[in-house]
């Protein structure tokens, strides 16, 4: 097991360095870079700017030096001294940006995932031992409106009806009194109030297909010869649904973890803008289009990471749970 | 037969399984009736699809439903106490399929072994496990410990090496046939008093079978239960039995003494069944299939089921009237208008 972790582990380092050179030299590729997206902002609102001073700007922002250089540069900021460059959007450096959002954001997606497998594991389990039942066709129904609503427009209108019939402003993840305020209890229960309607509609959409996936795999697994075994022995269908198929077919769950990390990134980028979440999302959004370079290439450099990390627990823990697995790669 | 001297066990009268599919409904069991005794073997042979292992999963309660449904019959299961005095008789037909009396049959006075060892254990749960939760279901008053100790216990008797060590095994670390001898380990652990063996030793080598099958004889005589053998293979079904169930498409078609299924078989379709497997004494001659293939399962003839691939048919008689079960000799059962 600890072989394993090690090898896979030195495996992570390739991958890293391969998605931190797709990351930055597909942000360079459109045509033009942060100095022409700058000098057009400015030309737009009615400022001049000369060939001297665009000169200048490229210098001082490092643009005049070839993509690899720059790379080289990057890189080695983020690996000898955890500098992972300045924002020339924001006029920040990007470490500050990055501390302001991660934490949030990697909070909101796991509250999130775990909110939608407490929802709907439960109900995928009920809808596959209930097949066809009434009840199934409700959870069936409420699945697809929920896998084909967007969630923005679900953000939208509740965030109208909270404060149209509560006066309750569900925007941001703290009221405005607390914003700048230092963490108390005051400011955790406020944070709390404005948690849940973030991790409903951020959740909702992997709920719905969740529970698809539960009661499709549970179907599976219910008519298979194990499970009338257990049944032959007297066994009550209440425990023998828990212990048997119901173990199987959640292992698929595990190792979709990984890929919840980064869907909930890129998905609910629009909520997040919605409901003026403070949040990774929108941020890389907005470096992209304007070409913010260093700070675009972080977050994805930084995503990418999270997503193999979750990959690899991902597998970690299929192998705590399933013996065919954990033995399959002692044996070799 | 001699089963007069041994009690009756199970009495089934007249069982229909029928299974409502959108095509149409397959009547996979339509009117079985049999017995089985205490101690004694039963073996059940057919074609797939004859309804040999419907007519046992209606017997556990276990059919897949839906589709599947037992509409009409009785399964009467005469329990016994632990003691030795007779508790009750109990129609199963009765019973809810998922209440507790059913589950109170289920594995402790009847246990079930299948066709596929290979599935028939959950991979992720170890093979102690699996057969000590048989213990705990059925024996309130059994620790974790002492369940362990008996599947250890019994994991030594089906004859698997270091019962000790493999208790601890996962399914996928066994062979076919040490899955096979987890599953009979687990289906006897609480002492039922039939066992129900729907063709165990299909998925096997024919090595391992002959293993499996002496081992289920040898266990059947040392517990004293009652055996249900289900096969397609004629040779396996006389080796287990003391007398034989011939079904086809749902009907019991012929039903004697294993001697008499051998000596005297009387239905065409016994004969023919004889016809196409090869034997070891007589001289070597081509084997006769059947001819024709299974009827629709969705059709329904007015006259007798075999018809169709009957060589002794007799047209406008066989195909009009359906033929009855009659004892024609003493114990031996025959459906064929040719004996009436």
């Amino acid at each position: 097991m600890l072989l394993y972790l090690i090898r896979r582990i030195l495996m992570l380092v390739p991958i890293l360095i391969l998605m931190s050179m797709v990351a930055f030299f597909l942000i360079q590729l459109p045509p033009g870079d942060f100095v022409t997206f700058r000098i057009e902002q400015l030309r737009m609102s009615g400022i001049e700017v000369s060939d001297n001073e665009a000169q200048r700007l490229m210098v001082q922002f490092g643009l005049d030096k070839p993509p690899m250089a720059r790379y080289v540069w990057w890189v080695s900021g983020i690996v000898l001294r955890g500098n992972w460059g300045w924002s020339l959007q924001w006029n920040k450096s990007v470490n500050e940006i990055l501390q302001e959002r991660i934490p949030m954001t990697v909070v909101i997606s796991l509250l999130a995932l775990l909110f939608s497998w407490v929802v709907a594991i439960p109900i995928g389990i009920y809808s596959a031992t209930h097949q066809y039942s009434p009840m199934d066709y409700v959870a069936t129904f409420l699945g697809f409106i929920g896998v084909a609503t967007p969630g923005f427009l679900l953000a939208l209108i509740a965030a109208w009806l909270l404060f149209s019939q509560l006066g309750f402003s569900a925007l941001g993840l703290h009221s405005p009194e607390y914003i700048n305020a230092p963490w108390s209890t005051a400011k955790f229960v406020d944070l709390l109030k404005h948690l849940w309607l973030p991790l409903f509609l951020v959740g909702m959409g992997n709920t719905a297909s969740t529970i698809r996936v539960v009661r499709n795999n549970l179907l599976d697994e219910l008519n298979k010869q194990y499970v009338i075994t257990a049944r032959s022995k007297g066994l009550s269908e209440w425990k023998l649904v828990w212990k048997y198929p119901v173990r199987m077919a959640i292992n698929p769950l595990l190792s979709t973890v990984s890929w919840v990390l980064p869907g909930l990134v890129s998905g609910t980028v629009l909520i997040d803008i919605v409901l003026s979440l403070q949040t990774i999302g929108p941020v890389l959004l907005r470096a992209t289009l304007a070409q913010d370079m260093y700070l675009a290439g972080s977050v994805v450099l930084l995503l990418s990471a999270l997503t193999v990390i979750g990959a690899l627990i991902g597998d970690v823990l299929l192998v705590l749970v399933d013996p065919r697995i954990r033995f399959g790669r002692l044996g070799k | 037969m001699a089963a007069s001297e041994n009690s009756v066990l199970v009495e089934v009268q007249d069982l229909k399984t029928y299974f409502f599919l959108h095509e149409g409904t397959v009547k996979a069991v339509d009117g079985v009736s049999f017995s089985i005794y205490e101690g004694r073997s039963l073996g059940v042979i057919g074609e797939s699809g004859c309804g040999k292992s419907v007519t046992a999963q209606s017997m556990m309660r276990i059919v897949p439903s839906p589709p599947g449904r037992e509409v009409d019959g009785k399964i009467e299961m005469y329990l016994w106490e632990n003691g030795g005095g007779f508790a009750e008789v109990v129609d199963v037909l009765q019973l809810k399929p998922s209440g507790a009396k059913i589950r109170s049959i289920r594995g402790k006075q009847i246990g079930m072994i299948f066709q596929e060892p290979m599935t028939a254990l959950s991979p992720l749960h170890t093979v102690g496990n699996q057969i000590a939760e048989a213990v705990l279901i059925h024996e309130q008053d059994a620790s974790k410990h002492q369940a362990r100790e008996r599947a250890i216990d019994m994991l030594g008797r089906v004859g698997i090496p270091q019962p000790h060590r493999l208790v601890d095994a996962y399914p996928h670390q066994l062979s076919g046939g040490m899955r096979q001898r987890a599953l009979i380990a687990m289906a006897l652990i609480c002492g039922p008093s039939l066992l129900i063996a729907d063709e165990p030793t299909t998925a096997l080598d024919v090595t391992i079978e002959a293993q499996i099958l002496e081992l289920i004889k040898e266990l059947q005589t040392s517990l004293g239960m009652a055996l249900m053998y289900i096969s397609h293979d004629l040779a396996v079904v006389g080796e287990m039995s003391d007398e034989i169930m011939v079904m086809y498409l749902g009907h019991v078609m012929e039903h004697a003494s294993t001697d008499d299924i051998f000596d005297n078989p009387l239905h065409p379709y016994t004969l023919a069944l004889w016809r196409s497997v090869p034997s070891i004494e007589g001289k070597l001659e081509r084997l006769i299939p059947i001819s024709g293939s299974l009827p629709s399962p969705f059709a329904s003839q007015p006259g007798c089921r075999f018809f169709s691939r009957c060589d002794r048919r007799m047209p406008g008689v066989c195909d009009a009237t359906p033929p009855s079960l009659k004892e024609v000799a003493p114990g031996h059962k025959v459906r064929c208008l040719l004996y009436e």
